[in-house]
Parts: C-alpha cells; structure tokens; sequence
C-alpha cells in the first residue's frame, strides 16, 4: 500500500474545511471494510486520508416527532442491537444482519455502505422503500435528497468533492406494515447479494394493501423499485394467486444483467422467488 | 507519526506510516506474531482481535483508527501463566488441525462469550460464520466455545 497523509477531526467543520482544501484529492475513511481492501490491492492510491470515525456528530441514532435519523456512522452491529430499529424498522435490521460476518459489521457503517454504492449494497433497499432522504454537507451548505437521487450509477454517488453525508433519516412507518427484507448470495455469511429485496406493504382492516413499497438490488446499476409490481399488488389480499401473480409480474419487470455472480434468467427467477417467499413468511407471522 | 497503541492492557508508543494497519502494528512493529494474516481482506477473520471487547478485523483498520481503544490479541489471554477457559476448552476438544485460524477462532468465541456468556450452537454460529477454517474443522470449534461457556 502507498503512504499517505491521514488526518482524523473530531469537528465535523474541521472535516468539512479540509475536504475543501484538498477537493478532489481525498479519501474518506469510515469502517474501512471497502476502501482499506481496494487501497491494498493499489486500486485506489489516494494522496490523502480523511478518517471519520472520531467525529462524534456523525455517530447518532435518534428519534425526532415521527422521524428516525441515522448518523453515517452507525455500524451494521449497532443497527442490529437497537431496540427502536427492531421495533419499526425489522427490515433494516434484517439486511444488517446479512451483511459481511460479524467483525466486517463491527466496523462496516451504514454511511459506507451508501457512499460506495455498490448495487447490491444490503442496506440500501430497506432505505428505498422506507423512503428515507440523504442530508449532505459541505463548507457551502446543506441540501437533502431522496435516497434513489443520491445515487448515479454503480459507485457513484452525486456527492461532491467536498460534501460529506452527514445524516440518512426516514418517517417512521408506523401503524406497523408488513415488511421484509431478503436476500441470496453464494452463502449465508459474508456474501454479496445476487439479487436482495425490501419490501413495506401496509395493509387495511381487511388485510388488503393500500400501500406498497418494494425494492430490489444487484438488478440493475442501482438499486430499483418494482412499481409495476406495487401497483398490482394494492387493493388486493395477499392470497396464494396474488403472491403467485405478483412473483411472476416481478421477474418480468426487473432488468438484471448476467455478471461473474449469477446469469440474468437467475437473477429474474430468484427476485420472484425472493418476493413469494418473503410474503409467505409474513404470513405465517401473522397467522401463527 | 507517534502512536500510542494500547495492547493487551500495555501502551506502546511506535513510530508509525499513516499506512499501518493495527495488524502490521501487532505483527511487526510490536512483534506479537500470534495473530495471523490470512486473506488481507476481511474475508477469513483469522487476524481477528477484541477492540474495546468487539472483534474486529486487525487487517481492514488503520493502526491510527485504534488509537485509544482497548486492543485484546490472542497473547492476552492467559493471566499469570494460566490459560483463559477458550484456550483450555479449545484443547480440550481437539479443536485445533493446522492451528492457523485458531486464534481468530479464540477471540471470536471470547468477545461472543464476553456479550452473551451462554450462546446458543447457532449463534456460535452466527458468531463465527466471518472466521474460516480450512481444515474445516468446525464442529470440535463450535463445540470447544459451547464447552467455554459452561466452564464459568
């Protein structure tokens, strides 16, 4: 690996200030789970290191009125361990839960795990269909995007060279919806998804949806809502043919490509198969 | 740049390129070769450690990033010549054929003992399922941190 020159605020101004100053030229270090690999194998050669991991205001977890708000910081481990993430949003932690083996989730951030992009990012569906928005920050200001704008393309984020994510935060999606998060990769642990998916429905007295929110990874360069899907899928009980109707309806809305992972054909059967068994699950839940 | 590491309860200051991983650190600038590199890419957790009681791969930080924590490697275990009840239940069960992953292994099972001092098989599991072995000797690993956990 190359020598650089690290430096490590614990302000964020002072984080902000030196991203400014050396605009274009630096790295930004969190868990390090990505970044130390590719730095390793020369991949990325960076003249200079910004280390985040002690500036405080980026470490949080809280609730304000309805919303929650996730620092950048927050480790798939902590993710896991809070109650108030059970509690609301069980999908997120589900996806954390998938996520690397345990020591990668020690370190692994949910800020890292969007910034790098990766279209198969397990954090990042839960987020779409929460429908959660990126505050982003630099010397000049702040502005607040939706999750699916902060997005370009496969690694890429619309980030600029001096803005930092500063926070991820989404309305609470109570009264409780169903929801799941899945996901199939080469095994259980420390595997990139082949194709992964969140899914929020909110249902009436009924039992049909009235909302639905679905969204899938590794099947396109970003992660993707079925809104072909969704639209089905509202004003209907989740029935045996639905879920059947709508497993067939998803494979052929997405638009995988086949990669050194999985083939297309794959990818296609397995979000249909993903989206039947994740409802099945839900209702055995609720049935007992 | 100066650093100040502190490893199994004593402070080294080094002398460190920005660089180091808090694994070179350990192996060659401290000389505490008992934690292992296997794949340098958090792939087989044998360079596992305890950074303030959570494993941690030694190999994806920067030495600099531990700087003020709480660092436990494998040569921290035994107290006063006596081995920790991980090390003791490991050879007790046979647990160890070539022996490289086992440290990972050992501090993997002590911080899932130090959070949740009776786990259940599967979430020794689920603990261990970022340590490889590929002697593939898991059911005598499992079954030496199920052992562990009884012996307190």
């Amino acid at each position: 690996m190359k020598d650089f020159q690290l430096f490590s605020p614990t302000e964020l101004e002072e984080a902000l200030d030196l991203l400014t100053r050396h605009c274009g030229q630096m790295r930004i270090l969190a868990g390090g789970t990505d970044l130390l690999i590719r730095m390793r194998d020369g991949q990325v050669q960076p003249e200079t290191v910004l280390d985040l991991t002690r500036i405080s205001a980026l470490h949080f977890l809280r609730q304000d009125s309805n919303a929650i708000e996730i620092g950048p910081l927050i480790t798939h481990t902590e993710v896991l361990c809070s109650p108030l993430l059970n509690q609301e949003t069980p999908l997120l932690v589900q996806a954390c839960r998938t996520i690397g083996g345990w020591q990668i989730r020690n370190r692994g951030t949910i800020g890292g795990n969007l910034c790098n992009a990766s279209p198969a990012g397990d954090a990042v569906p839960p987020l779409y269909v929460l429908a959660a928005e990126c505050t982003l920050a630099s010397r000049r200001g702040r502005r607040v995007l939706p999750i699916q704008a902060f997005f370009h393309g496969p690694g890429q984020t619309v980030l600029a060279p001096d803005e930092l994510l500063v926070g991820i935060q989404f309305p609470s999606p109570q009264p409780t919806p169903l929801q799941f998060f899945e996901k199939i990769g080469q095994r259980k642990a420390l595997a990139i998804s082949k194709v992964n998916m969140a899914f929020l429905g909110w249902t009436d007295q009924e039992g049909r949806f009235q909302k639905v929110r679905i969204a899938l990874g590794a099947v396109a360069p970003t992660v993707v809502r079925a809104v072909r899907t969704e639209d089905y899928l509202v004003g209907k009980r989740p029935t045996a043919d639905v879920i059947q109707a709508a497993s067939d309806m998803i494979e052929t809305e997405v638009q995988p490509i086949g990669d050194i992972r999985s083939t297309e054909q794959y990818r296609r059967e397995v979000s249909g198969e993903l989206l039947r068994l994740g409802l099945a699950k839900c209702q055995k839940e609720e049935h007992g | 740049m100066k650093r100040i590491l502190q490893i199994n309860g004593r402070n080294y200051a080094l002398d460190l390129p920005a660089k180091t991983t808090l694994l070179a650190a350990i192996r060659d600038y401290i000389g505490l070769v008992g934690t292992k590199e296997g794949c340098g890419t958090g792939e087989c957790g044998a360079c596992t450690v305890l950074m303030d009681q959570q494993p941690v791969n030694a190999c994806l930080m920067l030495a600099a990033q531990a700087e003020g924590k709480d660092i436990l490697t494998i040569e921290g275990l035994s107290q006063d010549g006596n081995l920790d009840p991980i090390q003791q239940a490991f050879i007790d069960t046979g647990a160890v054929q070539c022996g490289y992953c086992i440290p990972g292994m050992i501090m993997t099972g002590k911080g899932l003992l130090l959070t949740n001092p009776h786990p259940s098989i599967a979430q020794i599991k689920e603990a261990i399922a970022g340590n490889l072995c590929r002697c593939t000797g898991y059911y005598q690993i499992v079954a030496a941190i199920a052992k562990a956990s009884q012996a307190r």
